[in-house]
């Protein structure tokens, strides 16, 4: 019965802010929309380096890593996260983004390994449907 | 159930208001004369007659020569104040060259690392000329230090020029989150520079309590009016232990407020806010001079309220928030440009908002009279409920033993969060409808064209700030070090140290570091 127990896991997200800046409200919408739809969440808190993410991504054994950033920083940020990942055998777990992302920025960071990015107006109904059709619990 | 009618922040809203809506109302008691207490119809006996608000465009980018082109632009305009928007490396004390600032040197507001910048950002503006608004929190002794110092190397009096730095310390912590001490130390030198600029800088407001930024995180009109207030009366308190007298010192603080989307509920929380902090002010504080009851305030438009889709709508939108707060008798006004929820503004968009203060100045003919809506039963009863709703809140925070401690634990963080929760909820439900995003909607919008900033500009900070360093008396810089790091732990105003620290070119982030020596750092409880 081992495989029923792996789909029965809920998944476990971790939402982070990377960078300097302190607009929170996003992240924090959606840490409690996850929440509320039955995930397990793990919210990083504010100011955090691509570093300490991806430590705690290790530490938290995620399935999904959630970045958000509204600073405009999104194009150094979001790619050294991916980066340090991988650096760490981290390279299986997907990472989204959300904030204020311009559009011609979205095929870079897609280029990057940002799967998803989730800009301002989305709902979080279809980030939650997003993530049911496209997050596996990992194998650990 | 029948559908509710409300405001934007859920306040419920009657059909129609008639005579018995207010009773009890006293109109020499609730209104007032303007310019006379409670100052409910606004803070001067000719409100605009005699002076239109001050028209002043947020803006910073790039370095301290890209952002002071955009100044002179602006005031060849016809804006008549400065505000400057610092990059969040500046907000958070990190010099441009440290890692942490990657990716973020000159994105999201000017990159000042050293008095050097400063200089160049107020280069060719007589600083006793114009007045200037910083948005500067936790490092905001340092910065309105080079400010000073700028002023007075260009001859200028310290006694004759005038500005605000926003230096509103309890707010980072609840919403605005650019912090780096812990509470206590944060506080002091926030109270250290007001102190400072009472006596040696005395036409500045060294601080501007802020509801912006409240609202911003998504609050409610009642929370921004109480949250802020309450903030504002906390620092009161603390001034008052240092041995100052609120007649001497409260007419020096000023207040920044949002202007959101609903039109009425905005105007009644000026008018809300301003009889509020009157009465406050003589009832409980014992302010008998009438400038230590008077609320001076700016305003900036809400940015959360402006849509991704169907940007030109932005204008619209920002035209309705920025009647409410004229008609609402501020001071000075920002109006956001139609671009900013994707980008720093293009100059064209932030030329159709400084517009949009001026076809509202010159044109629509509501700067003629004084608080036209005063007397109307709704924005009375309006007023009434808001401030009662403020003061419902107080009691709360007084329970808790003060807003110092209500911040300590979370609580207006989580009154916050739990309403923005809320309305995105009524958003995703329809209750609330946002034109162009949840409904009224197009399909395949193309994005006007954005303001770009090259990654050619850290390299240029980051080697301007090094030529700086290299070229500074390094022994004299190390000594004003020490003397900061001692000041910190003495009981002194630290402004004096901070100042020659300053003039000796250390940067932003050795000042900022050596005090974490001392004092440590804040660390987000990431409530949600």
């Amino acid at each position: 019965m081992a495989p029923l127990q792996i789909m029965e896991r809920k998944l476990r997200i971790l939402v982070a802010k990377p960078g300097l800046d302190g607009h929170d409200r996003g992240a924090k919408v959606i840490a409690r929309a996850l929440r509320d739809a039955g995930f397990e969440v793990i919210y990083t808190g504010l100011h955090q380096t691509p570093e300490m993410i991806v430590s705690a991504a290790l530490q938290e054994d995620v399935d999904l890593v959630s970045l958000s950033v509204l600073s405009g920083a999104h194009n150094y940020l979001f790619p050294e996260v991916i980066r340090l990942l991988k650096e760490k055998g981290l390279g299986d777990v997907p990472v989204v983004g959300g904030g204020i992302i311009p559009d011609e920025d979205m095929p870079e960071l897609k280029k990057a390994g940002v799967q998803a990015i989730f800009t301002p107006g989305t709902e979080t109904k279809d980030v939650i449907s997003w993530i049911h059709e496209n997050v596996k619990p990992r194998k650990l | 159930m029948a559908k509710q009618f409300t405001t934007l922040s859920s306040h419920p809203i009657e059909e129609l208001y008639i005579p018995e809506s207010i009773s009890g109302f006293d109109e020499s008691r609730d209104l007032g004369q303007p310019g006379e207490f409670p100052f409910t119809r606004g803070i001067y006996p000719n409100m605009y007659r005699g002076k239109l608000w001050t028209m002043r465009q947020f803006a910073g980018f790039g370095t301290a020569e890209d952002t002071n082109e955009r100044f002179h632009y602006l005031l060849s305009q016809g804006q008549t104040g400065l505000s400057t928007a610092f990059h969040f490396p500046t907000l958070m004390g990190i010099d441009s060259e440290d890692p942490r600032a990657r990716g973020e040197v000159g994105v999201c507001g000017v990159a000042i690392d050293t008095l050097r910048d400063m200089e160049r950002l107020f280069q060719g503006i007589p600083l006793d000329q114009v007045t200037t608004s910083m948005t500067i929190n936790s490092p905001a002794a340092i910065i309105f230090a080079m400010y000073l110092e700028v002023a007075e190397r260009q001859g200028a009096s310290l006694k004759k020029i005038g500005g605000t730095i926003q230096n509103d310390v309890l707010k980072e912590f609840i919403a605005q989150k650019t912090w780096i001490y812990p509470l206590e130390p944060q506080l002091r030198l926030c109270l250290d520079t007001m102190e400072y600029a009472f006596t040696e800088v005395p036409k500045w407001h060294p601080v501007s309590i802020s509801g912006y930024h409240i609202r911003e995180a998504g609050s409610t009109a009642i929370q921004e009016l109480a949250f802020t207030l309450r903030d504002g009366l906390e620092y009161v308190e603390l001034l008052q232990k240092r041995g100052l007298q609120v007649d001497d010192f409260v007419p020096k603080l000023s207040f920044f407020f949002n202007a959101h989307n609903d039109f009425f509920e905005e105007l009644a929380k000026y008018r809300a806010a301003r009889r509020l902090w009157a009465r406050m002010m003589k009832e409980k504080f014992g302010a008998t001079k009438p400038e230590a009851m008077r609320m001076k305030f700016h305003t900036q438009t809400a940015g959360c309220s402006l849509t991704a889709q169907q940007p030109m709508n932005n204008v619209v939108r920002t035209t309705v928030q920025a009647l409410s707060a004229v008609l609402g008798g501020t001071q000075s006004l920002h109006t956001n440009s139609l671009d900013e929820t994707l980008a720093l503004p293009t100059e064209e968009s932030v030329r159709i908002a400084l517009r949009t203060q001026q076809i509202i100045a010159h044109e629509s003919g509501v700067a003629n009279m004084i608080d036209a809506f005063g007397g109307s039963y709704f924005v009375e009863k309006l007023t009434n409920e808001l401030e009662q709703g403020a003061l419902d809140y107080f009691k709360k925070i007084d329970e808790m033993g003060g807003m110092t401690r209500a911040v300590d634990r979370g609580y207006p963080q989580r009154e916050i969060i739990e309403a923005a929760y809320r309305f995105q909820q009524q958003v995703e439900q329809k209750e609330k409808i946002i034109v162009g995003m949840n409904d009224f909607t197009v399909q395949n919008e193309k994005q006007p064209e954005l303001l770009k900033i090259g990654a050619e500009v850290e390299r240029r900070q980051v080697e301007s700030t090094r030529q700086v360093k290299a070229g500074r008396n390094q022994a004299a810089v190390e000594a004003a070090l020490r003397d900061l790091k001692r000041s910190a732990t003495q009981p002194e105003n630290m402004m004096p140290v901070i100042r020659n620290a300053v003039r000796e070119y250390a940067t932003l982030g050795e000042m900022v570091n050596t005090l974490k020596e001392v004092w440590g750092v804040y660390k987000d409880p990431g409530y949600y």
